[in-house]
């Protein structure tokens, strides 16, 4: 039978590196707090048993506040693990006792891993381990997680106390907050209350903390009781109100803090060297952090992210691009023409090729950011920038996504979505992911390059500029509105931990760079795959006949220049495609466009490189290089309608209209609801539909 | 009781004392959970470049808050 053992502790402190040490598996290690948040399983054989080893969210504490704790703590109530390996982070021992203690209140099997050994060496402070191990009654085993040292020890140690049953700890809160404890203690023995899954003294407490999880379940189970609870824990709160200005909650956490003191005290802890003088941590951060020059090496990190993500990304990408053509070629001359053909080049080669084109671009990026978050420089970033984006209902931490995502302009909205899990705050976070499409990707490129060389020729890189603030500042803007509408909430505490510098090891990059690649790779075999089939035959049935061309040709569809297309464009305007696009025209006119662009702007539902080849082939071009996109460009500038505001109010709705389906799947996917998934393919495109009208109706009369 | 100057009124580099916090609730706790109760020790490390949030040395790390939530936490600075 396998035992099962809970891994626990501060955010930061080592838990995942521990048990990747333990079970082999690979789990993402991230010097950024908070980063596991579902918990993950694996096993480990030593000592002839088998240990199931369970990694647990990081919490500082155990109240109910955020999700990591309530994943947490109903993991040690439920499933009653055997025994809790509480890994300390030993160069801050004193927060993370506070944790210990709740786990000890709760009559937790508890052993202390007291990790970072080393780094506790280094600033020169000696633990006790055997006197700390006395004090509280509790195995400690010294170790070092990132190298393995210790690891033997701590599975010694956790075989031989597996069977131990502590009785929960008992600490003093003082007389008043101690004899109504009492009081409920016994209410709440004599009346079962909550008693199965929790120790008596322990609901007690929560009652006192006010904890609402707790305070539910109570309601549930024995009304009478818990009434008579909760009118004790006000009676209590109101008295220490008037007699010592503070309050249960408070009061309780401070008691905690005292009596960790009170032990540390004992000599437990010993500093070689002056506790104050400035770790070399501290150093870098007044550099890093400087008024002047933080902000300034800030825009430096990120230009070489991004030069470094996209200048190496560009070759292998070009390979995968180019196996995806050879793979076509070779289907081409393998099988008929036809529509089987048809759906496995169109369909699925160049729909799933499409997205697997970018695994390398995703690559790079998350190795940069892997790199940024491991390092520790990224919650520095969100330290400097955090005033700026609360303005905006965001957090400091939202600015990675939103330069994933294209925020200097070509980036991908998918691994941006993907970035946003470094944000622990639920609601900055949703804003966040719903947001970063507005920015400029790199599939959005080609389509401006293309609008930009036909019609604004003389402003090259001023009308570059202005979409780059349009964007940044729509996207701004629309959290703000989310913030204050369906996201609304007041802001999350930014009371966080900036963890010390720490220099990346190469294992923690490569399993951090490839579990979210891999993600992103997955997702190309499943949804992506039926979502370009459905695309497909949406652009292809149904099917032209030539019988159907010459009678269309001889009824004279009114729509100008039917009579001249060519089979691709005529083809395209018969498939649903084709006609959802004429059906549109009868809004899209307002903003300018016609069924040609329609098509065009579907098509780039799939994936927005498709625009401008979708947009050649309606206009009877054939095939299109977005690469080369002269020719189109020529073609549009006589083209009956276009002009410079019908181009401007293009490229507005290309910034804000859909995000493509990859990113949808992923929005849905991290914010955990199809809900939002949706949300963001009928608000965006809204949005984008009510700016291109607004513009191109103003410009025309303006004109006019 | 002492009453002490809010956190936010704090300069770099200046150390103190936390007399109490007054912050309930969700804030309130989070500044507890990190270690910000009275009687501890703290150094006000840095300010962000735009002067808010603030960053403090307390037990052996570094904590960030910004200054409307500094503003619960009296300081008896030193
Ligand atoms: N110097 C040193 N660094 C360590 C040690 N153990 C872990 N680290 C580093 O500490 C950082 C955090 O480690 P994780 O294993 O991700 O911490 P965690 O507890 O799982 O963190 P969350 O999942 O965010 O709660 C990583 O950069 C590790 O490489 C250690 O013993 N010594
Ligand atoms: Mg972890």
């Amino acid at each position: 039978m396998a035992i099962t053992i809970a891994l626990a502790g501060n955010p930061n402190s080592g838990k995942t590196t521990l048990f990747n040490a333990l079970t082999g598996a690979r789990q993402h290690v991230g010097n950024y707090p908070g980063v596991t948040v579902e918990k993950k399983q694996g096993t480990c054989t030593a000592e002839n048993q088998i240990f199931d080893i369970v990694d647990l969210p990081g919490t500082y504490s155990l109240s109910a506040y955020s999700m990591e704790e309530v994943v947490a703590r109903d993991f040690i109530v439920n499933e009653k693990p055997a025994m809790i390996v509480n890994i300390v982070d030993g160069s801050n021992l004193e927060r993370n006792l506070y944790l210990t203690l709740q786990f000890m209140e709760m009559g937790a099997n508890v052993c202390i891993a007291l990790n970072m050994m080393d780094v506790a060496g280094k600033r020169g402070v000696t633990i006790d381990v055997e006197k700390l191990s006395l004090l509280l009654g509790l195995p400690v085993v010294p170790m070092v997680a990132r190298t393995g040292k210790g690891r033997a020890q701590l599975l010694k140690t956790v075989a031989d106390h597996v069977v131990s049953r502590p009785a929960p700890l008992k600490i003093s809160y003082g007389r008043d907050i101690d004899d109504t404890l009492d009081e409920m203690e016994e209410r709440i023995r004599s009346d079962q209350f909550l008693t199965d899954p929790y120790p008596s003294r322990w609901v007690a407490l929560k009652y006192l903390e006010n904890d609402a999880q707790i305070l539910e379940a109570g309601k549930a189970h024995l009304a009478g009781t818990h009434e008579w609870l909760s009118a004790k824990a006000l009676k209590l709160s109101h008295h220490l109100e008037t007699t010592l200005d503070t309050h249960p909650e408070g009061m309780i956490a401070d008691q905690r803090y005292g009596f960790i003191t009170s032990i540390l005290k004992q000599g437990v802890i010993s500093h070689t060297l002056d506790p104050n003088r400035l770790a070399w941590s501290d150093k870098i951060d007044k550099i890093l952090t400087h008024r002047f020059l933080g902000p300034l090496i800030m825009i430096g990190v990120l230009m070489g992210l991004y030069q470094f993500t996209f200048a190496y990304s560009e070759v292998p990408v070009g390979w995968c691009e180019n196996f995806f053509t050879w793979l076509g070629d070779r289907t081409d001359t393998l099988f008929a023409d036809g529509l089987f053909k048809s759906l496995v080049i169109s369909g699925i080669i160049d729909g799933v090729g499409g997205v697997l084109g970018f695994v390398p671009l995703i690559l790079f990026m998350f190795l940069g950011i892997s790199f940024l978050e491991d390092s520790g420089y990224l919650a520095r970033m969100a330290f400097m920038l955090d005033r700026v984006f609360r303005m905006f209902g965001l957090h400091g931490a939202s600015v990675m996504a939103f330069i994933v995502s294209g925020g200097i302009a070509g980036g991908c909205a998918v691994p941006g979505v993907m970035a946003t899990r470094t944000l622990k705050s639920p609601k900055e976070r949703l804003a966040t992911l719903l947001t970063v499409p507005f920015m400029n990707c790199g599939a959005k490129l080609p389509v401006y390059a293309l609008l930009v060389a036909a019609f604004f020729t003389d402003y090259r890189a001023q009308v570059m500029l202005i979409i780059t603030l349009i964007s940044w500042v729509g996207a701004l803007l629309v959290a703000k509105l989310l913030r204050s509408t369906v996201i609304k909430g007041p802001a999350t505490p930014f009371v966080m931990e900036l963890p010390p510098y720490r220099l990346p090891t190469f294992k923690g990059l490569a399993i951090h760079t490839w579990e979210r690649t891999w993600q992103y790779i997955r997702k190309a075999g499943t949804v992506i795959l039926g979502i370009s089939i459905v695309l497909w035959a949406m652009m292809t049935f149904p099917q032209l006949d030539t019988r159907t061309v010459s009678n269309e040709n001889t009824v004279g569809m009114h729509t100008p220049g039917a009579e001249t297309m060519d089979p691709g464009a005529a083809a395209l305007r018969h498939s649903i495609a084709g006609r959802m696009g004429m059906a549109m025209e009868s809004v899209t006119r307002y903003a300018g466009f016609d069924w040609q662009t329609n098509i065009a702007l579907l098509g780039g539902f799939a994936a927005k490189e498709v625009v401008v080849s979708t947009l050649g082939t309606a206009y009877s071009l054939g095939e299109v290089d977005p690469e080369d996109s002269m020719s189109l460009a020529q073609r549009l500038k006589t083209a009956e309608g276009w002009g410079p505001v019908t181009a401007f109010s293009l490229i507005l709705f290309t910034i804000f209209y859909s995000p493509c389906f990859v990113a949808v799947v992923c929005i849905a996917r991290e914010s955990g609801s199809w809900k939002w998934g949706m949300f963001s393919m009928a608000f965006n495109t809204l949005l984008a539909l009510s700016l291109s009208i607004v513009f191109y109706q103003t410009a025309t009369w303006m004109m006019s | 009781m002492m009453e002490g100057i809010s956190l936010r009124r704090m300069q770099v580099n200046q150390t103190g004392t936390v007399v109490s916090v007054r912050a309930r609730g969700e804030l309130g706790r989070r500044i507890r959970d990190m270690g910000l109760v009275p009687g501890k020790d703290i150094r006000i490390q840095g300010r962000a470049p735009l002067k808010d949030p603030v960053s403090l040395r307390i037990m052996g790390g570094t904590l960030t808050l910004r200054n409307n939530e500094a503003d619960y936490i009296f300081v008896e600075v030193h």
